[in-house]
């Protein structure tokens, strides 16, 4: 993971300068890290936990994998967030997953597909459970998904991706 | 505090209590015990493993379960140690965590030794009713002095916490649930990691999670091969602790048979580390007197420990100006043995010389491969460290009756010492040796009181004023790296009143090395073998390092004078900025 993004050690300066090097606001200093490279990149976990007082790379590390918001892996251009609550999940948002799983030929345990242009994660709930079965799309929320309906959507935003809508 | 004693009931027992931490400490004082893994007395309660429970009842009736190493005393309750409900308890937790744990215990390290196995016994679990692990971690051998496998990690944070409160922070949990793991950042390998190796994680581990990198078969393979001549130096600390391994009290000084048990092990040259910790004393105390005479850079800071010379390498390479040049003991054994041995034992050759030495560390496994130490050819000083574990194994090994066995001296001429070199092995001992012959560099005269109370003892953190006729001295003395973080601070700050500090990495000092024998569940232990080492000095013949003969004779016959040419050539080293190996230094253009 080291090395894959160029760091801008400045930028998390600066972020560490807003929160004044205090260790109780690393969840909000990792936030606004994944804020720009929409990830945390270990060199700037390791460049945290060096820096600031009471923290140490290790330590940094332990928040950030405990937490479920962060992620260590570059994700997609188009977040796709599938929802698995409780409702979601009986009215079938397994058979969803699958749908863009086979789409975009991503293999489970894996994040994004192999382009890089969509990344999938599962969450437990979107407090839509009216709208049940839910994806979430870049912050954008589709109702009462199938997996047709999800295929059409992801059709949709590949045509937008080469430029012919 | 003592006005105020309460009382509680333990097995219907009436207890007194004062100020202990928590409840299972009063159980402990009172004579009984309750399991536990993640309890160590000098470490903060936890309550991860779950083993320590109790049932409580209160004066009202009402009744719980909870941990004992986390449950502060309360006057009057009634607790239970025994009873249907923690037995059911701590069997659950028992098959839980052993659902999880790789069950190759027959070729582990820690087999026989081992808190999980132990107490998997005791509570009959003969039977796990889960399947074992599938999938298995990679097993970290990168580093020289610590071995890390996850596959028998039960989590209970011991390490986590070791690393956290003595040291800065290189192992931390990662991932949550049944993921988590105890690793350094992202995994990586504790070589490649600001890891300083004192060990102190792995003298805190319930099982076979972390353990030493034994060069046992290494060494073995040497003392057997007739081509080859051995000749090993033990440290002050592993007279005063390997006798635990045999039956021996805690502090009991087993300097003779050491000495007869190495020879019976096949060594054929054994001295002592303690010699040349009083040569240390002569090269350091010389340095300090030229520095403080000559404006040279203040304060000198020791350099014995290979812990704290690494983590001042890695986290503060702009002060290692202030470490002493003197190579540790270890160190100037090894130069020491390489360079005259073969010169007095004529068998003994360059190629066919090796020098192996027993520490109470799992860092002096690390230092003798230090770039700086190495010789002009490249070859190594010293060429294996066993730790005061190891060499206890290799004793067990050999069939050896170390109780009874019959002491003998160490060879000559590198084998008498001075109750000088003795302190070394525990926290302001440096100090305290190197003033007793800095006071005669300075004065001319002899030190009347050579016992320096105000830096003896345990403390993390320990100051003594001295008046060297008229040169004022203040001396700090401290152990562990989290309080020579504080120090650093309080020197670049400006706010430093002391020409001399002295820092051991492991709490206690060497006595408590991560190489010694495991004393989980005891913390005075430390005290003891502390005690130990004391009595040793209190009963040496000399009591300064200048005063022993055999050194000198090795600066009358070879070395001249303390910083001689010749000295400085065999006995100096050098430091350097160490922040480059690690991942640490990320940002640093």
């Amino acid at each position: 993971m080291s090395g894959s993004t160029t760091i801008d050690f400045r930028a998390v300066d600066n972020i560490l300068e807003k929160y004044n090097y205090d260790k109780s606001y690393l969840i909000a200093m990792l936030q606004d890290v994944q804020g720009i490279y929409k990830y945390l990149p270990e060199d700037a976990m390791t460049y945290i936990g060096e820096k600031v007082d009471g923290l140490s790379p290790s330590t940094v590390y332990g928040v950030a994998t405990f937490y479920a918001q962060f992620s260590l892996e570059p994700k997609g251009k188009y977040e796709i967030k599938v929802c698995d609550g409780t409702a979601c999940h009986v009215r079938g948002s397994m058979p969803v997953l699958n749908a863009v799983r086979n789409k975009l030929e991503i293999k489970q345990g894996k994040l994004t597909s192999r382009d890089g242009l969509f990344s999938l994660e599962t969450v437990s709930c979107l407090g839509a459970c009216g709208l049940a079965p839910v994806v979430m799309i870049n912050g954008k929320v589709y109702p009462q998904m199938t997996p047709d309906a999800i295929s059409i959507v992801i059709d949709t935003l590949l045509k937008e991706e080469r430029g012919e809508e | 505090m003592s006005e105020n004693k309460k009382t509680l009931f333990i097995e219907g027992k009436e207890v007194e209590f004062t100020d202990e931490p928590n409840l299972l400490e009063v159980i402990r004082k009172a004579g009984m015990n309750v399991p536990t893994f993640c309890y160590r007395p000098d470490l903060t309660s936890f309550g991860a493993c779950r083993m320590c429970v109790v049932e409580v009842e209160y004066p009202n009736g009402r009744k719980v379960i909870n941990s004992s190493c986390t449950m502060p005393p309360e006057a009057n309750v009634k607790v239970k140690l025994n009873t249907e409900k923690t037995r059911r308890i701590r069997k659950t937790v028992l098959k839980l965590l052993l659902a999880n744990h790789d069950r190759k215990c027959l070729t582990c390290e820690r087999s026989g030794n081992c808190e999980l196995q132990m107490y998997a016994q005791e509570y009959g679990i003969t039977d796990i009713p889960y399947a074992d692990r599938e999938n298995f971690y990679p097993v970290d051998h990168s580093s020289p002095s610590i071995v890390r496998d996850s596959n028998k990690c039960i989590l209970c944070g011991a390490c986590v916490r070791a690393c956290h409160e003595y040291q800065h922070s290189v192992l931390g949990y990662a991932n949550r649930g049944s993921k988590t793991l105890v690793q350094p950042m992202n995994g990586r390998p504790l070589a490649e990691s600001e890891c300083v190796n004192c060990g102190q994680c792995v003298a805190v581990c319930p099982t076979g999670a972390l353990t030493i990198n034994s060069q046992i078969e290494d060494v073995w393979s040497e003392i057997t091969n007739p081509e080859k001549k051995v000749v090993v130096q033990f440290a002050p600390s592993v007279r005063v602790a390997i006798g635990e391994m045999f039956g021996l009290e805690p502090g009991v000084n087993s300097t003779e048979k050491i000495n007869a048990a190495l020879k019976e092990l096949g060594f054929d040259l054994v001295f002592d580390t303690n010699f040349s910790a009083d040569l240390t004393i002569m090269e350091e105390a010389q340095e300090f007197v030229t520095r403080l005479t000559t404006g040279g850079t203040l304060p000198l800071f020791t350099s014995c420990c290979p812990g704290w010379v690494r983590w001042l390498e890695l986290e503060h390479p702009d002060m290692t100006e202030h470490l002493s040049t003197c190579k540790s003991p270890q160190g100037m054994m090894g130069a020491i043995i390489r360079e005259y041995v073969p010169q007095y034992y004529k068998e003994v050759t360059s190629e066919n010389l090796v020098s192996v030495s027993i520490m109470p560390c799992t860092a002096k496994k690390y230092e003798i491969t230090r770039d700086e130490l190495k010789m002009k050819d490249g070859r190594q000083e010293v060429d294996y460290v066993l730790t005061t574990q190891e060499l206890g194994n290799m004793i067990r090994e050999a069939g050896i009756d170390f109780k009874n066995i019959e002491g003998r001296p160490a060879d000559s001429p590198f084998g008498k010492y001075s109750g000088a070199g003795t302190i070394f092995g525990v926290s302001g001992g440096v100090a305290e040796a190197a003033v007793r012959t800095a006071y005669h560099m300075v004065t001319g005269e002899e030190l009347k009181n050579v016992v320096i109370n105000e830096i003896r003892g345990t403390n993390r953190v320990k100051t003594v004023e001295l008046d060297l006729k008229g040169t004022k001295v203040k001396v700090k003395v401290v152990n562990t790296l989290k309080e020579a973080e504080k120090c650093m601070r309080e020197i670049k700050a400006g706010k430093a009143d002391y020409q001399m500090l002295e820092v051991m990495a492991c709490p206690g000092g060497c006595i408590n090395g991560g190489g010694q024998p495991l004393s989980h569940n005891d913390s005075n232990i430390k005290e003891e073998r502390a005690e130990g080492l004391y009595k040793d000095d209190a009963s040496d013949k000399w009591r300064k390092s200048h005063e022993n003969p055999d050194i000198i004779e090795l600066y009358e016959k070879h070395l001249e004078k303390p910083n001689s040419h010749k000295a400085h050539e065999l006995l100096h080293t050098s430091y350097g900025n160490k922040r480059k190996d690690c991942y640490i230094s990320v940002g640093e253009g």
